[in-house]
């Protein structure tokens, strides 16, 4: 479903008078994909951001293919012995993996992604020969 | 996905009956996992977006609040397309027992998870005591 609702959304011609609608069906759809992203936009640069905490940053793993970008990561379990108990137990542990599709092809040499406070930024530029050029008319 | 099935909206701080808040900034509660080893007890929160230098603690009385700030720095240049998690501080309080040694708490932040270490202190930990056979 985000990938549904990303594309109209970045299509400026669809979907533009119903952000409001977008913005509150899709969040309730995908609440239960992990991780959550935000995704923002700044002219052809697309910006995701996810909130991995306790992931170290080489169990992270960014995959670009096409229009799409996936997130794969992992958060080990905490060793306990047989005599550790849990009082509360609301983090969550393990794989995860999410894929986003773009309404455009990814330049996937220029991704640059940074990891810090358990937070991923992964910026994503439109590839060049698919941004709109400037058509000349011929009189 | 393996990741197991828990609660991943953040949970936004509940606000006692009669009490408004006048900042309009969010403020959410870190889930946690509390642990109990034999000599201490572990809290690990997460705080994605929190740093050693954002995060405050204080301990009064037997209550002991976390708050982690968090820096938006994204939003200038960027325009938030798509929502699945807020932004905001954190905030979670806990009532410690007597069992902790409140001197010797010791904290720690990485990649965005805090991780408190509570003593117990020397007269709450369980003492082993050894059985002998008969001679």
């Amino acid at each position: 479903m985000t990938n549904t609702y990303l594309k109209r959304y970045l299509d400026p011609w669809e979907e533009l008078s119903h952000i409001n609608r977008a913005f509150n069906f899709r969040a309730s759809e995908c609440r239960r994909e992990y991780p959550a992203v935000n995704v923002w936009l700044n002219g052809d640069t697309t910006l995701v951001t996810a909130e991995v905490p306790g992931v170290k940053r080489e169990d992270l793993d960014i995959a670009v293919s096409g229009d799409t970008v996936t997130l794969k990561g992992r958060r080990p379990k905490e060793e306990l012995s047989d005599i550790d108990t849990y009082h509360r137990h609301e983090l969550r542990e393990g794989t995860f993996s999410k894929s986003i599709k773009l309404p455009f092809n990814i330049d996937a040499d220029n991704v640059n992604a940074v990891y810090k406070k358990g937070v991923l930024s992964v910026f994503l530029p439109r590839l060049e020969s698919e941004k709109p050029r400037n058509i000349k008319i011929n009189s | 996905m393996t990741v197991e099935k828990k609660e991943m909206k953040k949970k936004e701080v509940e606000i006692e009956k009669g009490i408004d808040r006048i900042s309009s900034a969010m403020v959410f509660t870190p889930a946690v996992d509390i642990i109990e080893h034999t000599n201490d007890i572990v809290l690990i929160a997460d705080m994605p977006g929190v740093d050693e230098k954002s995060v405050d603690l204080t301990l009064e009385k037997n209550l002991l609040t976390i708050h982690g700030h968090v820096e938006i720095e994204t939003s200038d240049k960027f325009k938030l397309l798509i929502s699945e998690y807020g932004l905001g501080d954190y905030e979670r309080t806990f009532k410690l027992s007597d069992e902790i040694d409140r001197d010797k708490i010791h904290a720690s932040v990485k990649d965005g998870v805090l991780k408190l270490v509570l003593p117990k202190a020397e007269k709450a930990k369980a003492k082993k005591i050894p059985v002998t056979g008969q001679a």
